[in-house]
Formats: structure tokens, sequence, C-alpha cells
């Protein structure tokens, strides 16, 4: 028996209107997927064109004494110990004092904060200060940090600077990430007879910690790149030493005097160089931009792999 | 309508006494003791809408109390009081009085910790929800909440809640394998076992099978009539078959009024109000 098969369905019983209005819906489909694949494109290709060159003309000078190398009036000689170790410990002050308090601020402002117009405005707030520009943080920092306290142009300074830049961000994503654990779940635990603070450890954060870590890392990824800020507190353009050791010979063998040392950044750095007129400099600079973006993409790349690693687990 | 709930009422009130102190449980003809009694309890969302009006109510010690009707009732809302869950949301009030027996405390009363009440006061969802942690993990929690740190006491617990839940015979194998792997009448035991564990006082269960298919229904089913020889068993069900089959007392609520309770037996084949009659006839539900 031969049966005849055809691939288009005709309207059949339904409507012709009900046929049509189906059909110009997947034309119009078709028409926005076209129109967002064409403009994705461009976007990346410019992207990749920058980055691309950046590479290019960076990655073949990137060595062993570039990266061991003080900054100097001499390009060939010139290198960027001083800034990625100062970046180092800025991050390192940076994240320790961000992240925790963050957390911490996240989750009483979504678990324990009555709420109430006061929460709502606290809310806003926290949301408004994230987009404000990096700039008006270092002429706060200025002002409080650097005159106000007299901390000075340390380090500390640095790390407590992009630490408030990136407290909103911390927040608002710690936020986020308690909110969308499902009521059910929390129900659940109140249910077996837990307080708020058992609840909070042992279920809302392991539950949120993906969405808490990755909030976290995406901050530190835009302190690290920030520049604004720093050469407002008068962080150094050229510096020729490393602050002192972490560690020490002598008892208590840790030492946090660097905290109080002058430091640069590799933005900075970079900012430094491309002002140059010799463009050997440039070419540093490009080096410098290379190691910066390895720097963020690894730590997107970490936070990608930590939410994929805890999501796998936290469902098994 | 008015005058039938009147005969409802005066008739909870002979089995719950008006004064305030808590009555010396007397055993009735049948040995039937009471774990807990609602009186004159109402509760108000937040947003101001009364879901439960004025309800009297007896639960029974090991017995199982079946509450019915149609959708929107008030079922959860009033199980859910029982163990304090509206707490967790801002601006919910309780009104009347939720006394448990035989130390005559009152579960909504001033000064009643939310917490300690869902310490003695376990409870089953709608939606099987276990956490994501392994099989023991979750039966054990309860315990962990509690303090218990010692791993024996922990393991034989563990064991005796599985059983209980009839779940054990399934999972003995695999207790540190994740429970999300369970299917989904295994994690509904699961979540009885885990409620089981601390060895609540009441087991409160909100229409715990509408979520499943018909066998491991029957299974939850069986499993019920076995746990309320040893434990007081409050389950919402919009099921009324489930209902006859699993309880011994039955009460039907409409729009947030008790209308009706009594013996199952009699609430299925004699009701007395005839808004049961119309509801377990299926003339609306
Ligand atoms: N969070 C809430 N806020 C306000 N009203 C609610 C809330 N939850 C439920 N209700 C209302 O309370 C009534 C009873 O709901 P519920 O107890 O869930 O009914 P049932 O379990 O019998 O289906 C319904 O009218 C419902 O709309
Ligand atoms: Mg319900």
């Amino acid at each position: 028996m031969a049966l005849t098969t055809k691939g288009n369905l005709g309207p059949g019983r339904t409507e012709q209107s009900a046929f049509d209005a189906v059909h110009s819906a997947k034309r119009k489909d078709l028409w926005f997927a076209a129109g967002g694949l064409f403009v994705l494109a461009i976007a990346m290709s410019l992207l990749f064109t920058l980055i691309g060159d950046l590479i290019i003309r960076g990655t073949q000078y990137i060595d062993y004494d570039f990266m061991t190398s003080y900054p100097s009036r001499l390009p060939e000689r010139a290198g960027i110990l001083s800034a990625w170790v100062g970046s180092l410990l800025v991050m390192l002050v940076t994240a320790f004092l961000a992240v925790p308090v963050g957390i911490a601020a996240g989750l009483y402002l979504e678990e324990y904060a009555r709420k109430g117009w006061f929460s709502d405005f606290i809310e806003i707030n926290v949301s408004n200060l994230a987009g404000v520009p990096s700039i008006i943080y270092g002429l706060l920092a200025l002002g409080m940090f650097v005159y106000g306290m007299g901390l000075g142009q340390t380090i500390l300074v640095a790390g407590m600077t992009l630490a408030l830049l990136i407290l909103p961000i911390v927040i608002v994503s710690t936020r986020e990430a308690v909110r969308s654990i499902p009521q059910i779940v929390k129900e659940g635990a109140y249910g077996i007879g837990a307080d708020q603070w058992q609840v909070m450890w042992n279920y809302i954060i392991p539950a949120a910690r993906p969405g808490i870590m990755t909030g976290a890392i995406v901050g530190l990824s835009r302190a690290i790149g920030e520049t604004a800020p720093l050469i407002t507190i008068g962080a150094l353009t050229f510096i020729a030493f490393l602050p002192s050791p972490p560690v020490t010979g002598e008892f208590p063998f840790i030492s946090f005097a660097w905290l109080h040392d002058g430091f640069t950044v590799l933005p900075i750095q970079m900012f430094n160089w491309v002002s140059r007129p010799q463009p050997e400099f440039h070419i540093a600079a490009a080096a410098t931009g290379v190691v910066l973006i390895a720097l963020t993409f690894s730590l997107n790349g970490i936070a990608i792999w930590i939410r994929y690693r805890l999501r796998k687990q936290h469902r098994n | 309508m008015d005058t039938d709930m009147k005969v409802e009422r005066t008739a909870h009130r002979r089995i719950v006494p008006e004064s305030d102190m808590p009555p010396p449980i007397k055993p009735s003809p049948e040995h039937e003791t009471l774990r807990a009694r609602l009186e004159d309890f109402s509760f108000y969302y937040s947003n101001g809408f009364q879901a439960i009006k004025h309800v009297d109510m007896p639960i029974l010690d090991r017995k199982v109390t079946a509450i019915i009707g149609p959708s929107g009732c008030g079922k959860s809302t009033l199980l859910r009081s029982i163990n304090r869950m509206h707490d967790l949301y801002p601006g919910n009030r309780y009104e009347g009085r939720i006394i448990l027996e035989p130390e005559g405390e009152n579960l909504i009363g001033k000064g009643a910790d939310p917490v300690i009440v869902r310490l003695r006061v376990g409870m089953v969802f709608q939606k099987p929800n276990p956490f994501p942690k392994s099989i023991y993990e979750n039966v054990a929690a309860g315990l962990r909440v509690r303090g218990v740190k010692d791993r024996h006491v922990i393991d034989e617990a563990v064991e005796t809640a599985l059983r209980r839940a009839a779940v054990w015979d399934e999972t003995k194998d695999k207790l540190k394998g994740s429970a999300s792997d369970l299917s989904g009448g295994q994690q509904q035991r699961l979540c009885i076992a885990r409620a089981l564990a601390p060895n609540p006082e009441i087991l409160l269960l909100d229409e715990p099978t509408s979520a499943l298919d018909p066998i491991a229904t029957a299974k939850i089913e069986d499993l019920i009539q076995e746990l309320s020889d040893s434990v007081t068993i409050v389950i919402v069900t919009h099921n009324m078959q489930q209902a006859a089959r699993i309880s011994h007392r039955t009460a039907f609520m409409y729009i947030g009024e008790l209308i009706e309770f009594g013996d199952t037996n009699q609430i299925f084949t004699n009701p007395r109000h005839p808004r049961t009659e119309s509801y377990i006839t299926g003339r609306y539900g």
C-alpha cells in the first residue's frame, strides 16, 4: 500500500486566520533572529579586532624579564614586577574586606532585616551605588581615608577604596542568589524545626553559594581593572621597589607592613606607558594589557567553573 | 446554615470544655485521647484576608484527622497554622487558641516560640522537597538541628525513620546517594521519614500524594495508616476517597469555616450538614 506523504501541513480544519497568524509569527522570528545575529557579529568582530590587535602586539613582548623587572626609563629594560605584585596585594585587601562584608550585608538585608520602607530605601541605594562612577569613590576615599583618617596613599587605602566600589556588586548578587532559592526549600528547612541561624548556615548559604561566589568574583574582576579611583587617591606611577614582604625571618614571621607601602597597579602602569612618546613603551603597555586581560579572563573563568561545579554538586 | 453551624460547634464544645484550664484527659469509650484542639481559631493573612473563621476542632491522639473541602477553602492555611509556618512571612495573624495536650500549652499564645512549635510538630509538603543532600543527611537533618551529634544515635534514628516511612528497603544501599535521584514517591516517603526522625508529637501532611502517581499514592496511604498507631496525623486532601480510606476523623471546611467535623464513617455515610453532603456527593468541588 503506497502512502503519499507531504512535509508541509495545510491548515486542515483550523481557521485560515489562525494558520496565517502562525505563519506571520514565524516570519518575525526569522527576521529577529537574523537581525540579532548580525548585530552580534559586528560587536564580536570589533571586540576581537581590538583584543586581537592588543594580543598580537603585546604577547611577543611578554617574557620572564618583563614580568620580573621594575619599570625603567629605558623601554627595553622596563617590566611590570611592581605593577602585578601591587595589583595582587590590592586585590587581596579588596577581597578580604568586600567579600565577607558584602555577603553578610546581603544575607542580613534579605533574611533578617524587617521588610519595610527602610529596607526598600537601602535596597534602592545599594543598587544606585553600583552605578556610581568609580572616580567618585576615589574622591570619597581621598577625603576619608587618605586625609581624614590619615592612612596615606597605601595599599591598604587602595584595597579599601576598591572594596567600597565593589561592595554593592557583592551585596546585590548575594541578595539575588538568596532570593532565587525556592520558598519550598526554606519551608522544608524551617519545617524540621531549624531556627533562622541554622536555616541560613545549613540551607540558604549552601544553596546560594554559586551565585554569591560568582558575584564576588565578578566584583573582583571589575576592581582589578579600575584605574581612576586609584589615581585619584594618589597611586604612584613609577615604582622601583616591592612592598615589604608579608613573610619575615623573625617572630612572628608574618608582617603586615606591606599594607602601608606605596604601590602601583597594572592599569596605572599601562596608562603611564601609553602616555609616553616612545613607541616601545606603547608596546609595553599593550603587553601589560594582555596580562591584565588574562587576569580578568581567568577570574571570570574561575567564576564560571565554580558556578558549574557547585550547581552540579548541588543538584546531585 | 448558621443554625446548623451552631449545632456543629456546640457539638464540639462538648468534647472541648469552655474553661481555659486544660481539662483532664478523659478517655472516651473507644480510648480516644485528645492530642490537640483548636479553639475559636481564626487566621488572617497579611493583606487582611481572614482565611480561617472561628474554628473549633479536636485532634485525637494517634488517629488520622483528614481535612477536606473545595480548593481555596483554607485547608492548607489551617494545617500550616499548627506548626506556625505562617510566621515565616510578616504580617500574618493568628487568633484564638491551638492547645497542645496533655500539657495544655497554647501553640499560638504570647511567647510561644514558632521554632519550638516546629520541633514538636512535623510537616510534609504537597510537593516532595528533599534537601539537596544525601538520603542519610536528609533524614538526619532534624536531629542535627536539635543538636544530636552522636553518630550511633543518628544512624539508628535514620534507619528507624526510613523503616517507619516504608522507604528503608529502597534506600538502605544508597544512603550516601543523593536524595534527588529517588523517584517522586520515594522522595515523598523520604520527606515523611525526615519529619518522623525527631519523633514529632503531631505529623502534618498537606496533600502529600497530589503530585504522585496512583501506585506511589497507595504506598503512602498504607504508610499513613500504619503510622497512625504511633503518631498523631493531620492530613489535608482534596481526594475524598483518600480521606474516607485512611482517616478516623474528617473535618469538612468551606470558605474558611469548619462546616462539619465527625467520625469519618459518619461524615461520608451520613453527613449532617447539607453542604457536606453536596460536597461528598460531588455536586461541587
Ligand atoms: N499568602 C496569602 N495571602 C493572602 N491570601 C492567601 C494567601 N495564601 C492563600 N490565601 C487565600 O486563603 C484562602 C485559603 O487558601 P488555602 O489554605 O491555600 O486553600 P486550600 O489549601 O484549601 O486550597 C484562599 O482564598 C487563598 O486565596
Ligand atoms: Mg492547599
